[in-house]
């Protein structure tokens, strides 16, 4: 039983806007997957609703004549899973939302939610980081756009105000095509459970160079991050395992996990190294490089 | 014949399809719901409660607190009733508690007209405690200068032990070899899919009616009347279909609760329904064991001497207490029975939860430490793991060294070569490298326990069945054995139609045990009840049958003894192709005849005075990313003598959830408290790392079939053991993969990093 005091159903962006504006104690829910576990808890200031689930403005998965891909934000997980234009272009998203929950929760959580929650193991996070993601938000005073890097502020923390809402992700042509890309979640179980590390990489070869490399982590820092020290000392580089090491050596310095009971900061540490070798060696072979 | 084939569970439908009920499913009008508030410390007592502010909120009918409850202590350990006083459970609960014992201790309780009502109502409770420094392990506990937990008693609550063969110093000065391990194992909780629940109402002026989701109704029965001072006779206790137990339910948890506030509100329905987070800290979970184990071993792979040192952890409270680690020490005993061994076992209290029963009873704990022991033995002297506990087993013919009786049937040998040849052992030895290298390595494991089937001669063993003949020649059952999702039911239906001579579909077990009508049993716990059962529905089933071939005799002046009832018909003995009489004719006859005859029906109240040790071991192929400090499992079995096998089906799918449990226990659960403040981190299924469909392999299994003469149908225990010898197994390949000896459960990755970096592997 959850003690909501009030409910309102929006059918547009605009009237999500206005039911906002005019309700100031009202949080706004779509899935509703993060928002009733808070109710749950009994946790304050999630009693006055603004629903967006059935919002059909924020429910599009397109390629655009310029290449663009256009993720609506109230897609849930399992239509990103199996969207052709997600599974074509950067199948690294649908894996990254593959494994989140279980079949009834990708049923109802969106990508929007998702990252507007802002945990630091936000599982698409990594992976629209590492696809260099821009997203639109729409406010009282019109629409502003924002690269995903400076989307998260801290943990819970996303720089969506109280009285806007997330209305597009999108990502560049230039940014997926001719990139292969891999995402790992290391959790305790293979379902059901959060990250203690996720990884994705996105890296562009020519042959047995590396032109560009693309490192994000979930859950090693208070937001999830990328790692601009490693990717700049393996971009431009000959591919080989010795590559490899040096990129697992180098994102010790990009990363920040904290000890907690779930777990030490060696553990995730061991565990950021070992990813960051093998999620860009997949990657690699992803795009078709050589040298690993 | 229907013993021996996969009958289809006659509650798979219903349950399937939702219809089956439970007891959330019972719903009265004017039902009020009832929820504890929890103490947010861990150990102290409360120095000042004010409900003032609580009970003045809308919707909220009453606030009681440890001031208003019956004063006497009671024991909630789901045992029989002793008569022998020095083997009584621990009397060291209230309903509710000034003196905090664990962090979420109940110390009141809200009684609302809904859930809401409740939470806003538990807020509003203002409590001041003194804070006591919690001791969460044994070892803090049994320091010369701890508090005692429970005033008046020492933190010690029983020692026990025994000795069998040589003197087990000189047994072990006599040895080639001597080995010294200390092995931990881990807080675990049974996660059953149903959460406690229970509800209690008056419908009349006497009488205390009780539904819950328990293992135990006859003994939940006695207990709240030991726990309110009420005459049992007074106490109706009904159990539905049940979600899972595992032992948790072999307790008495919410029912006295219950009870005492229905009693409080004149009669008004008052349900209790557990929140998963309560649950987990506020029933029971699996006792946490220290162990040190002493091996002697002979160059030649004779295990001279076992030594076996326990110490248990019960957690605040005793509930089943002592018993657990008596129990598995005493069901070790029979897989050595050749071996000089001594077993000696401490419990003791600490602040945290409270251990109770859980599926196989403390032999998980002690048998993880015996067959680590015996693997780092077997490697000592150089000799093949399997090869190693071939020779040291138990065979066919051995005798307990401490009755001196013989026991009865025992294929372990052969399970033992099953499960080789089934994980083609030898040859991928063979195919192997002697050393591995590289970050992803392989290893193989093997483990075996012993078990048994009951509780004799520690407990009674008791089963009561009643068969009543249905005027349409069907049959329905009652027996005190519950249904508690293992398939009870089935097959009792297969018992009775086996030895009545009816066909199973004719059969039907009242699934509802209602303390007011059904026999008298002690319930599901200890994997007994198909053991004591089989001899309580044999000896109706026959009583029975007997009564019928009479009563056909009386129809037709043949007499019985040249009669016999088969598939439904009365026949010839001599001829059962000649049907005399159809079933359906004879049971018309006997309730309708105006003379003759009555309702045929036959009730047995059974003891069982035998306890039939069954047996059984683990295979396993693991591969371990060492870097990512994971473990899969690539293959794995479990062998088993169970006796004769009643329902393949049904002992396949025991066997497939026993093993893992097992895994689960071996890679994946710990119950994670706070040394400092003793609050349980991890008390929710998210961070409970309880596995999922997606994390359990595929598990094979296989039954070495002896014939078990003192059970009516050849059977012996399955219920509990296949949770038993997965985790040493598991840990056994881990060893034989890495080199690495992880001698503390679970192999996590937190505990796998450890010990990895310390090896230097990392």
């Amino acid at each position: 039983m959850f003690d909501i005091k009030r409910h309102h159903k929006a059918g547009s962006i605009q009237e999500a806007l206005t039911l906002l504006k005019a309700n100031p104690e009202a949080r706004l829910i779509a899935g509703g997957t993060d928002i009733l576990i808070k109710l749950h808890k009994g946790k304050a200031g999630y009693d006055h609703l603004v629903d967006i689930h059935d919002v059909a403005e924020l429910n599009f998965i397109s390629e655009e004549k310029d290449g663009r891909l256009r993720i609506g934000p109230g897609c849930t997980f399992r239509q990103i899973i199996e969207s052709p234009v997600i599974q074509r272009h950067i199948p690294i998203l649908a894996e990254a939302v593959a494994n989140i929950g279980g079949p009834q929760v990708r049923n109802m959580a969106t990508i929007g939610g998702n990252i507007c929650n802002g945990v630091p193991s936000c599982d698409s996070g990594s992976s629209l980081l590492a696809l260099n993601a821009v997203v639109t938000i729409a406010g009282p005073k019109g629409d502003r756009q924002l690269p995903i890097e400076n989307f998260f502020l801290g943990p819970g923390r996303v720089a969506v105000a109280r009285d806007e809402i997330l209305a597009a992700i999108t990502i560049a042509a230039a940014d997926y095509q001719g990139y292969g890309g891999f995402f790992y979640k290391y959790a305790m179980r293979r379902a059901m459970d959060i990250a203690t590390i996720g990884c994705a990489a996105v890296c562009k070869v020519d042959g047995d160079t590396l032109v560009d490399l693309r490192l994000a982590y979930q859950v090693a820092a208070p937001v999830p991050i990328r790692c601009p020290k490693a990717e700049k000392s393996a971009v431009g580089q000959k591919i080989s395992e010795t590559l490899l090491e040096k990129v697992a050596a180098q994102v010790v310095d990009d990363v920040t996990p904290r000890t907690s009971w779930r777990a030490s900061r060696e553990l995730r540490l061991q565990i950021i190294r070992t990813l960051a070798r093998r999620s860009v060696r997949q990657a690699v072979i992803r795009a078709g490089g050589t040298g690993v | 014949m229907t013993i021996g084939k996969s009958v289809r569970r006659v509650d798979a439908i219903a349950k399937v399809t939702g219809k089956a009920r439970y007891t959330d499913d019972f719903f009265m009008p004017g039902m009020l719901h009832a929820k504890y508030l929890r103490s947010t410390i861990a150990h102290g007592v409360v120095t000042r409660i004010d409900t003032d502010r609580a009970k003045a909120l809308p919707g909220v009918v009453a606030v009681f607190t440890f001031e208003d409850v019956p004063p006497h202590k009671f024991a909630t350990a789901g045992h029989p009733y002793a008569l022998d006083p020095d083997h009584k459970d621990v009397e060291d609960r209230l309903l509710l508690t000034r003196h905090v014992r664990y962090w979420g201790d109940e110390i009141a309780v809200v009684v609302a007209e809904n859930n809401l009502a409740l939470e806003k109502a538990l807020q509003c409770i203002d409590v001041e405690y003194e804070a006591y420094d919690p001791m969460t392990t044994a070892k803090e506990a049994l320091a010369p200068d701890a508090r005692q937990i429970h005033a008046g008693a020492p933190n010690l609550v029983a020692e026990s032990g025994y000795a069998v063969g040589t003197r087990i110093d000189d047994a072990l000065d006599e040895a080639d070899e001597v080995l010294t391990t200390e092995y931990r194992t881990q807080l675990v909780q049974h996660c059953h899919i149903e959460n406690h629940v229970t509800y209690a109402y008056m419908d009349d002026f006497d009488h205390i009616v009780i539904v819950s989701s328990t293992q135990i109704p006859h003994i939940a029965r006695r207990i709240v009347g030991e726990a309110l001072d009420i005459p049992c006779g007074r106490i109706r206790v009904i159990k539905p279909y049940i979600g899972g137990g595992f032992g948790n339910k072999q307790d008495v948890v919410l029912e006295p609760m219950a009870a005492f506030l229905t009693l409080k509100l004149d009669g008004r329905p008052v349900k209790i329904h557990l929140a998963r987070e309560e649950g987990m800290i506020g029933t029971r979970i699996r006792h946490p064991f220290d162990i040190r184990v002493r091996a002697g071993v002979m160059k030649d792979g004779t295990l001279h001497a076992l030594d076996i040192d326990a110490l248990s952890n019960t957690g605040a409270y005793a509930s089943h207490g002592h018993s657990v680690a008596g129990a598995a020490g005493a069901k070790t005993r029979a897989l050595y029975p050749r071996t000089a061994m001594r077993y000696h076992a401490r419990t003791v209290y600490a602040n945290i939860p409270a251990s109770g029963a859980m599926r196989a009873y403390g032999a998980p704990q002690v048998l993880f430490a015996v067959d680590c022991m015996i693997e780092e033995a077997a490697r000592k002297i150089g000799m093949d793991s399997v090869a190693f506990r071939l020779k040291n087993i138990i065979r066919q013919g051995d005798i307990d060294p401490l009755t001196h009786k013989p026991y009865s049937t025992c294929g372990l040998t052969e399970c033992l070569t099953k499960g080789r040849e089934l994980i083609q052992w030898d040859q991928k030895r063979a195919d192997r490298p002697r050393e591995q290298t590289g970050p992803v390595r392989r290893g193989l494991g093997v483990a075996c326990f012993s078990y048994a089937s009951g509780t004799y001669p520690v407990c009674l063993e008791i089963a009561g069945a009643r068969i009543i003949l249905n005027q349409d020649a069907s049959v329905h059952v009652q027996v005190g054995a519950t249904e508690i999702g293992q398939g009870m039911d089935t097959v009792v239906a297969q018992m009775t139609a086996e030895t009545l001579g009816v066909a199973v579909e004719q059969v039907h077990v009242v699934s509802t045990q209602d303390t007011d009508v059904t026999p008298f049993d002690t319930g599901a716990y200890a994997s007994r009840q198909a053991y004591v059962t089989s001899n309580a529905v044999f000896r109706a089933a026959i009583e029975l049958k007997d009564k019928i071939l009479k009563h056909a005799d009386s129809m037709t002046g043949i007499t019985a003894d040249r009669l016999d009832l088969i598939d439904g018909r009365v026949v010839y003995a001599v001829d059962a192709g000649h049907t005399v009489l159809p079933l359906q004719a004879v049971a018309l006859d006997a309730y309708y005849d105006k003379v003759r005859g009555g309702q045929l029906t036959a009730e047995v109240s059974y003891k069982t005075t035998t306890n039939a040790p069954c047996f059984g071991c683990t295979f396993v192929e693991v591969k371990v990313d060492i870097p990512l400090c994971q473990v899969t499992i690539k293959e794995i079995y479990n062998v088993h003598d169970s006796g004769v096998i009643l329902n393949p089906v049904l002992a396949q799918g025991q066997v497939q959830g026993g093993a893992a449990m097992g895994i689960a226990a071996a890679l994946y659960e710990d119950l994670q408290v706070d040394p400092d403040s003793g609050r349980i981190y991890n008390n929710n299924l998210l961070d409970y790392k309880f596995p999922t469909i997606m994390d359990i392999p595929d598990i094979g299994c296989a039954f070495v079939e002896t014939v078990e003469p003192s059970s009516g149908y050849g059977n012996k225990a399955l219920g509990e053991p296949p949770i038993i010898s997965p985790p040493p197994a598991i840990r056994n390949a881990v060893w034989d993969a890495t080199g690495v000896k992880v001698d503390e459960l679970p192999l996590s990755p937190h505990n796998l990093f450890k010990c990895f970096r310390r090896a230097g592997l990392i």
